[in-house]
C-alpha cells in the first residue's frame, strides 16, 4: 500500500499528489512514469513522475481529472493509500546538455512532465525558454515553478486570459518570426498539440522531442497495447519511450489508437460516477 | 484384478453451449467414486513409464494406489513430495506428451487419467483439510527471487523450506505470472492460484509486488543489498507480432494484451471492473498453441459470434494441448488451418478484414515439422472486427539489458549451466521460460526447484 502524504488542487480539474513509494523514489529520473491502481481491482493508469524526494522516499504526480480512474484518484485524501504504485517505468529523457538553447512547450497537464526536464537542463546551465498553454489562465499550471527555472516564460490561452490568445504554436511562430533560434524543442501535451508543434519545427529542421501517452496496461513491455509507429517501425512506448523524435512519430495513428475505448470510457463514467467530466 | 475398461472415467464438464457463455471452470473434476474407479485402471507397472514422462518425477503409481484405497491425504503427500502445485499441474500439464503419453494403458485404449487424478487429490485436500504449514527456522541467508510465475514461486517455496530468507519481487500487482494473467479462469480458477500462493507466503516468503527488476532496482543492486543468491524467473512475456500491414489498427491485440485485459484486469466483468476490452462480432486468432486456444475461447465467452483460429500448418501440427483443441471445437471455434494472414485491412482506423493466403505442407524443416509454403493466387479476404495475434512470446529485455555480465542467447534467453541453473554471473540463477523460451508450467517449476537445490548446495558451504 502506498500512502498519500500530500495533496494540492492546482485548478478545478488538475491536482497534485505526493505518494510514499520507496522503490520508485530511489531510482526515478526525469521523463519516467509510474502505473497505479487506485483500489484493488481497478484499472492500471500511467502518470508521469513530476518530482521526487529520495530522502523522504516520495514521488509527486500531477493528474488531470478526465474520466473514471482519475476521478476515483481525486477522491483519495492525505492519509489514504493507493493499492498499487509501480515504477519507475520508461526510459529517462535524454537531456542534451550540449544544446545551448532549448524551448520547452507544455500544453495543459503536459506542463507537469516538462517541468523536471527543464529544471534539470537549467541546472546543467542550458538556457531554456518555455511556452505554457491552456484553456484559460486557471489551466496553466506550475507557473511559479517554471518562472524559477526558465530564461523567458510565455503563455498562450484559448480565451486570452493569460498571455497570447491562441495556441502554443501561435507563440512558437511569433518567437521564430522574431528570429529566436533553438537547438531543440521539447513538446509535451495533448497529441494534437504535439503534432501541431512538429508541423512548425520539422520544416525548419529544429529537433523536437515529444512524449507519447498511449493507452497502457502493464508498462513493462508485456502487452504491446502501447505501440506507436516511429520512423515506420513499431515501438512500445512504455519501454522504448515515452519520449520519441517528433519528426518520426505517426501522430494520426496515435490519436486513433488513443480513442479505442471512447465508448466504454463514457459508459463507465456515466454508470459509476453519474456523468463524466467531458474533458 | 485391475479394472480393464479401455477408456478413462469421463470428466464431468459444463455443456459446450452453456460454458461458452460463462467464465466458470469447464471441467468440474471427479467425484470420490470416479477417482477411485479410475485409479483401479493403473497396472502398477514395474517399469514406471509414466514417471519417466513426468518432468518432476511424481511417483505416479504410488499416489494412484493411495487413491484406489481411498486415502486421499496420503496420495497428496506422495504427490507433493515432488510437485508443489498439483492442483495447477493436474489442470494444465500437457499430459498427453508427458506422464499419460508414456502410460502403458495408452497402448490399447486410453491412458490412465493421471492428470485428472492429480487434480482430484489436490482439490480434495484443499477442500477437506486444513494444511498447516510449518515455517522452517531461519538460517539468516537472504535470497532474492525475480518473477512470481511457476518458476519463481517454486524456487522461493523450496528455499523457504530450507530456512532461507526469501524475497520474491514481482513487476505486476498480482502474483502468479502466466497463471494469473494468461491462462483463463475457465481453465484455471484464480482462487486456486491464490491458495497456492498463500502456502508460499505461509512458508515465510516475503512478496514485493510492483517492483520491476532492471527499473526499480537492478540485479547488481540486489547483490549489493546483501542477497547471497538471486533466481531470475521472469518468463517470456514479450509478445511477438507478425510485422504485416495493418497490425496497429484499432482492434488488433497481442494475445497477451487480450488475455491480460480479460484475466488479470477482469475486463470480462466490465464495468464492475473498470478495464475495457473490445471484441465485436467476428474475431480472428492467429496461431495454434495454448495461447491461441485461450484467446479464442475467451473471445467467444465475451460475446463474439464467430471466432476463427487461423493457423499456417495442419491439424496434426497444432501445438496446443489436445484437450484444449477438443474443447475449443466443442465450443464452436472455427479452425482455418493451412491459412496465413498477410495483411489486415481497416476502415476509419478499425479492423474490417483480414487478408489470408492458403498454405501447403512442404518438406520437413529443422524442427522436423513440415514447412508450410504459400499457394500461389490463394489470397482471400475475411470480414473481421478483431484480430488477436498469438504467435509466440520471447523473454523481456529489461533484465538482460541492465545486468552486465549476464550471457544470453541471440533470441534473448538467459544461458545457464543445466546442472545447476547458474548463469554466467556468479550466484545469479535463472529458470523457466526466460531460459527455455515459452514452454510449460511443469518445466518452469522443475527449473525453479533445481535452482533452489543448487543454491542451497552452494550457500551451505
Ligand atoms: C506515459 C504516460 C504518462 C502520462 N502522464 C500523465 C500525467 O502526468 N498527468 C495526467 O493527467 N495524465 C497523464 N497521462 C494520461 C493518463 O494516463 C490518462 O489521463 C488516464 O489514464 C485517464 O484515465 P481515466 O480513467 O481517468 O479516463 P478515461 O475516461 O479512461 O480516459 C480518458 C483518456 O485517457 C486515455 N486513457 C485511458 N486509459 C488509459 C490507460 N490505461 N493508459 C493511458 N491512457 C489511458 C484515453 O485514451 C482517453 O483519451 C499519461 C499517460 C501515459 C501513457
Ligand atoms: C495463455 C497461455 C496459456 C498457457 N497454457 C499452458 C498450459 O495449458 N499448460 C502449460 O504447461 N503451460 C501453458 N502455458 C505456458 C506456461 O504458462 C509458461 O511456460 C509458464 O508460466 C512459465 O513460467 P515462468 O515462471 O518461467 O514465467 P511466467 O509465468 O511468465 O512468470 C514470470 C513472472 O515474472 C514477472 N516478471 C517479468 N519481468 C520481471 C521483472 N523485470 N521484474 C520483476 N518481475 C518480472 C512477470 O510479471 C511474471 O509474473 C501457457 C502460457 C500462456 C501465455
Ligand atoms: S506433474 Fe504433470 S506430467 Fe507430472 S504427473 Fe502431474 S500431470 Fe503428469
Ligand atoms: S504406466 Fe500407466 S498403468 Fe503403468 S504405472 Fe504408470 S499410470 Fe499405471
Ligand atoms: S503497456 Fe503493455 S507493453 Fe507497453
Amino acid at each position: 500500500m502506498y500512502k498519500i502524504v500530500a495533496k494540492q488542487k492546482l485548478n478545478h480539474l488538475v491536482e497534485k499528489m505526493v505518494i510514499h513509494a520507496p522503490f520508485v523514489a530511489r531510482k526515478c529520473m526525469p521523463g519516467q512514469f509510474i502505473i497505479l491502481c487506485v483500489e484493488e481491482g481497478d484499472e492500471r493508469i500511467p502518470l508521469t513522475i513530476q518530482d521526487y524526494d529520495r530522502e523522504k522516499e516520495t514521488v509527486s504526480i500531477i493528474y488531470q481529472i478526465v474520466g473514471y480512474s482519475t476521478q476515483k484518484l481525486a477522491q483519495k485524501e492525505v492519509g489514504d493509500t493507493l493499492a498499487h504504485f509501480a515504477g519507475p517505468l520508461g526510459v529517462a529523457s535524454v537531456l542534451h546538455n550540449s544544446k545551448r538553447r532549448v524551448l520547452g512547450i507544455g500544453g495543459g497537464v503536459g506542463a507537469a512532465p516538462l517541468y523536471p526536464q527543464i529544471k534539470e537542463l537549467q541546472a546543467q546551465g542550458v538556457s531554456c525558454d518555455v511556452i505554457l498553454g491552456g484553456r484559460d489562465k486557471d489551466y496553466v499550471i506550475l507557473q511559479d515553478e517554471f518562472k524559477a527555472v526558465s530564461n523567458e516564460l510565455f503563455f498562450a490561452t484559448d480565451d486570452g486570459s493569460l498571455g497570447t490568445k491562441g495556441f502554443v504554436t501561435t507563440v512558437l511562430n511569433e518567437l521564430l518570426a522574431k528570429g529566436r533560434q533553438y537547438d531543440e524543442v521539447i513538446a509535451i501535451g495533448p497529441l494534437p498539440m504535439m503534432k501541431a508543434v512538429v508541423s512548425v519545427t520539422k520544416p525548419l529542421n529544429i529537433p523536437t522531442m515529444v512524449s507519447m501517452n498511449p493507452i497502457m496496461i502493464d508498462g513493462t513491455g508485456m502487452c504491446g497495447g502501447c505501440r506507436v509507429t516511429v520512423g515506420g517501425q513499431t515501438k512500445f512506448a512504455c519501454v522504448d519511450g515515452p519520449d520519441f523524435d517528433g519528426f518520426e512519430v505517426d501522430f494520426d495513428e496515435a490519436m486513433r489508437r488513443q480513442s479505442m475505448y471512447k465508448k466504454q470510457e463514457q459508459h463507465i463514467c456515466n454508470l459509476k460516477l453519474g456523468g463524466g467530466t467531458n474533458a | 484384478m485391475p479394472n480393464m475398461r479401455l477408456d478413462k472415467v469421463k470428466m464431468p464438464e459444463q455443456a459446450p453451449d452453456i460454458r461458452n457463455k460463462n467464465f466458470e471452470e469447464v471441467a468440474r473434476g471427479y467425484t470420490e467414486d470416479m477417482a477411485i474407479e479410475e485409479a483401479t485402471r493403473c497396472l502398477h507397472c514395474k517399469q514406471r513409464f509414466c514417471v519417466a514422462g513426468c518432468p518432476v518425477n511424481v511417483p505416479i503409481p504410488e499416489f494412484i494406489e493411495e487413491v484406489a484405497k481411498g486415502d486421499f491425504e496420503k496420495a497428496y503427500e506422495v504427490i507433493t513430495s515432488e510437485n508443489a502445485l498439483p492442483a495447477i499441474c493436474g489442470r494444465v500439464c500437457p499430459q498427453e506428451n508427458q506422464c499419460e503419453g508414456k502410460c502403458i494403458r495408452g497402448k490399447k485404449g486410453e491412458s490412465v487419467a493421471i492428470g485428472r487424478l492429480e487434480r482430484f487429490v489436490a482439490d480434495y485436500v484443499m477442500n477437506h483439510t486444513d494444511i498447516t504449514i510449518e515455517k522452517a527456522g531461519s538460517n539468516g541467508i537472504k535470497v532474492a527471487v525475480v518473477g512470481a510465475g511457476p518458476a519463481g514461486l517454486t524456487c522461493a517455496g523450496e528455499l523457504a523450506k530450507m530456512g532461507y530468507e526469501v524475497t520474491l519481487f514481482e513487476a505486476l500487482h498480482e502474483v502468479g505470472g502466466v497463471l494469473v494473467y494468461g491462462i483463463p479462469e475457465f481453465r484455471l480458477p484464480k482462487e486456486l492460484v491464490a491458495k497456492e500462493v498463500q502456502k508460499i507466503v505461509d512458508l515465510g516468503v516475503r512478496i514485493e509486488k510492483n517492483v520491476i527488476i532492471g527499473k526499480s532496482i537492478t540485479i547488481d543492486e540486489l547483490i549489493e543489498e546483501g542477497y547471497s543468491a538471486i533466481f531470475v524467473g521472469s518468463g517470456a512475456g514479450l509478445p511477438n507480432f507478425m510485422h504485416i500491414e495493418g497490425e496497429n489498427l484499432n482492434g488488433v491485440y497481442s494475445a497477451n494484451e487480450f488475455l491480460t485485459r480479460s484475466n488479470l484486469m477482469k475486463a470480462y466483468d466490465f464495468p464492475n471492473h473498470p478495464t475495457p476490452i473490445f471484441v465485436g462480432s467476428k474475431v480472428a486468432v492467429v496461431g495454434g498453441g495454448n495461447v491461441a486456444m485461450d484467446a479464442a475461447r475467451t473471445a467467444k465467452r465475451l460475446g463474439a459470434d464467430e471466432v476463427y483460429i487461423i493457423y499456417r500448418r495442419g491439424e496434426e501440427e497444432l501445438p496446443a494441448r489436445r484437450e484444449e483443441i477438443h474443447h475449443a471445437k466443442e465450443e464452436g471455434i472455427i479452425f482455418k488451418l493451412l491459412c496465413n494472414p498477410v495483411k489486415i485491412h481497416g476502415k476509419e482506423g478499425r479492423v474490417s478484414h483480414i487478408e489470408c493466403v492458403n498454405m501447403e505442407l512442404g518438406e520437413p524443416d529443422a524442427s522436423g515439422r513440415r514447412r508450410p509454403v504459400v499457394q500461389e493466387g490463394s489470397e482471400h479476404l475475411l470480414d473481421m472486427d478483431t484480430v488477436i495475434i498469438a504467435i509466440g512470446q520471447s523473454p523481456n529485455p529489461l533484465i538482460r539489458s541492465t545486468t552486465p555480465g549476464l550471457d544470453v542467447q541471440k533470441w534473448g534467453g538467459i544461458i545457464v549451466n543445466e546442472e545447476t541453473m547458474e548463469t554466467s554471473k556468479e550466484n545469479v540463477y535463472a529458470g523457466g521460460d526466460v531460459v527455455t523460451g515459452a514452454a510449460t508450467v511443469i518445466l518452469a517449476m522443475g527449473a525453479g526447484k533445481k535452482a533452489a537445490h543448487a543454491i542451497h548446495e552452494k550457500l551451505k558451504k
